[in-house]
């Protein structure tokens, strides 16, 4: 692409979904690319305040149903505080066992996300971890990331590993999020968790390689015993996990 | 200690001078998720009227995070320079908005007097300003800091180019670095936010950042905004980074939210000063900050959201930065509601960071759960340039495709170099015409990607 054919901008929008090459108008913007750009800012408006249909993730087996204290969506986008801690009929939902591991799918800010990555990376990582003590799948309705401390707690697992829906884009509505705690406790702070982002089918990170890359992780971590900010990732791939700054896990990036 | 006020008759009492802060504020979600924001807009005026009868000098007596248990607190109270706050030391809070404000009082004064401003002094001054008032100070200072390019020159506003990708595609980062560089943009820096913090992909963008940097000449410094603790490990191996990144918060527990500490910024500090690559300067650090980040670790400590930021700022001016910036919107809408609240805070966090003595700049964004548009990021981008800000970001047609969040357009620099009659840092607008990417009046040509073909890599 360096010398011949010359470049294009038709050429390098094939490298990314970025908004690059727009035609101008004067200083600004052209008027088409601006009316498309609104466009698009309305519709990830709308799937903010889409819900998660549960009977959509064609489970083969009916998952545990919990929800966050908030009641609506639009209390869940202003109360942070609340999405972090579940109802109290759902705690008391929750079998107590001994796992190694449980997994969520939450909606977070794009519920859609949820609805369709979750269940493929779920797929995608289950045979990378034989020997596993599995908990029963926990699907979370206006939920934060810290939901997940309090499920695994109360299902007595050493792990959560959080499927959440990310705050939509203008390019991609669907993008979802991993994030795995270690010894996961009420008050875990965001720099004790990993995080895989932007999983999703618009030249987004596959289900495939996320699954690798969260298995490395959970194996990583369950040697080492922790996870967070010291656990590295020296894989040689594109392993996609995220150290905590505020354009990340301090963001509510991923309804945190 | 409490405090009060009477107004129309009514006496408005306050526990602490945390308190009286955190009801003088201006309304934002946060404060009230929190817990912290005056619950009557009354009590928000009474607030306000108290805290104009307050004593500087109160402040380095009472601190609204106790000394013995938070490192930030001691940064603020042993770095504060008395010599420096003589001239204000006999004055209360509303004396020094009147003060500040004062024709007599320049930009050389108010550079001498940063030091002696403690963080809460700063903040607390601010809850008494107009939006005016904030862009009229701040436009008074001149933070002037420099790496390979000069920043913060009178005249001048530099901005941030910020090519993200969502898995970090080489071909992709390089074509929208391109893109912004066809349009006059990066002098500030050229920063990405790596989707993954994979050590090797991490040197694979350093490297080519470097690589285009070097193949093309550019007077510029560039940045992978990863965590200072990897950037440490890339120096180690000999990476070409320019400078250090790292997302800093008004308190310890805060800053242990982000796995920091000042101990860790000092060792990456020392790190990247050792390294010797700037030309024209020797500032290497980049800080963000940004309203609700102290709450969103649970670590506020009973502060209103503008308080703990300015306490961010001293952190920040501990280091010398070259970019300090907020990404006021960026946080969400449970911070910062709608367009009203981001824009106000946008200004604030400018203002303070000025009179701070920072060099600071602004992400101008929104989510898109927050009630607010382009139309809001335009307002505030030109009451920005206006206030003098040091540099602003933008990418690709305003949508960061990674992030997931809508900033400024690389097009809007030009339109506010166009409005307000700001140039680009003095090196970087020397190449730009050497390029021959603008025309005879300064303007951007319709440049063609074909002119730096050589900027993208083959392949991943």
């Amino acid at each position: 692409m360096t010398d011949d054919p010359p470049l294009t901008w038709r050429g390098l929008q094939a490298t990314t979904s970025a908004r690059i090459g727009l035609p101008r108008a004067g200083n600004t913007i052209s008027g088409a690319a601006v009316r498309e750009f609104q466009y698009a800012h309305v519709r990830a408006r709308h799937a903010v305040s889409a819900t998660l249909d549960t009977s959509r993730l064609n489970l083969p087996q009916p998952p545990i149903a919990v929800e966050s204290r908030a009641r609506d969506r639009e209390e869940y986008v202003r109360r942070p505080d609340l999405g972090r801690q579940l109802s109290d009929g759902s705690r008391e939902s929750l079998p107590h066992g001994r796992y190694d591991v449980v997994f969520v799918i939450a909606d977070g800010l794009s519920a859609l996300a949820a609805q369709q990555q979750g269940p493929a990376v779920l797929a995608a990582v289950m045979p990378l971890l034989a020997g596993w003590r599995i908990a029963p799948l926990v699907v979370a309705h206006r939920a934060r990331v810290a939901l997940g401390d309090e499920i695994a707690t109360g299902l007595g697992a050493r792990c959560v590993v959080m499927m959440i829906g990310e705050r939509p884009g203008l390019r991609c509505a669907e993008s979802m999020s991993l994030y795995m705690t270690w010894n996961p406790r009420i008050g875990t702070r965001d720099s004790g968790r990993n995080c895989i982002s932007n999983i999703h089918g618009h030249g987004g990170l596959s289900a495939m390689a996320a699954a690798n890359s969260l298995a490395w992780l959970l194996k990583t971590a369950r040697m080492r015993n922790y996870s967070g900010v010291d656990l590295k990732d020296e894989t040689c791939t594109i392993g996609q996990t995220v150290r905590p700054d505020l354009h990340k896990m301090l963001s509510d990036k991923s309804g945190k | 200690m409490s405090y009060h006020a009477v107004l129309g008759g009514e006496k408005f009492c306050f526990s602490s001078l945390k308190q009286v802060l955190a009801y003088a504020s201006p309304y934002r979600s946060g404060d009230e998720l929190a817990g912290v924001a005056a619950p009557d807009p009354l009590l928000r005026i009474g607030a306000r009227e108290a805290l104009a009868n307050i004593p500087l000098r109160t402040f380095l007596n009472e601190v609204p995070v106790p000394y013995e248990t938070d490192e930030v607190t001691r940064l603020i109270i042993d770095s504060h320079d008395a010599t420096a706050f003589a001239p204000v030391a006999h004055m209360t809070v509303g004396d020094l908005r009147d003060w500040l404000l004062d024709h007599e009082i320049d930009g050389a004064t108010l550079a001498a007097l940063a030091p002696g401003l403690t963080a809460e002094m700063v903040a607390a001054v601010s809850k008494l300003m107009r939006n005016q008032d904030l862009v009229a100070v701040a436009r008074k200072i001149t933070v002037r800091t420099a790496f390979r390019n000069t920043q913060g020159l009178p005249g001048r506003m530099g901005s941030r180019l910020q090519p993200n990708h969502p898995v970090d595609s080489l071909p992709g980062i390089a074509a929208s670095m391109l893109d912004g560089l066809l349009l006059g943009v990066g002098d500030a820096v050229v920063g990405i936010n790596p989707a993954s913090d994979n050590m090797a992909n991490a040197g694979d963008i350093v490297h080519m950042l470097e690589d285009v940097r070097v193949r093309y000449d550019i007077p510029i410094q560039t940045c992978l905004l990863t965590h200072v603790t990897n950037t440490l490990r890339l120096m180690e191996r000999n990476a070409p980074v320019d400078l250090v990144f790292q997302s800093i918060s008004g308190t310890q527990d805060a800053n242990a939210g982000f796995g920091i500490s000042l101990s860790v910024l000092s060792e990456a500090y020392m790190a990247s000063q050792s390294l010797g690559r700037g030309t024209v300067g020797t500032n290497t650090m980049y800080f963000e900050t940004g309203q609700g980040s102290a709450l969103s670790a649970n670590a506020h400590h009973g502060m209103d959201q503008q308080t703990a930021e300015v306490r961010a700022y001293a952190v920040a001016r501990a280091f010398s930065p070259l970019l300090v910036n907020t990404v006021v919107g960026f946080i969400g809408p449970e911070y910062l509601y709608d367009g009203r609240q981001i824009i106000r805070a946008g200004l604030e966090d400018h203002f303070c960071g000025k009179l701070m003595g920072l060099p600071m700049g602004c992400d101008v964004c929104y989510t898109n759960h927050a009630e607010a548009d382009q139309d809001d990021m335009d307002n505030l981008m030109m009451l920005l340039c206006t206030a003098g800000i040091n540099f602003l970001i933008a990418v690709p047609g305003s949508d960061d495709i990674m992030l997931n969040y809508q900033s400024l357009s690389y097009h809007d620099i030009q339109t506010l170099r166009s409005l307000f009659g700001v140039r680009a840092a003095p090196e970087f607008e020397a190449w730009l015409v050497a390029r021959e990417l603008v025309d005879a009046k300064g303007r951007m040509r319709i440049n063609p990607p074909g002119l730096f073909s050589g900027m993208i890599p083959c392949n991943d």
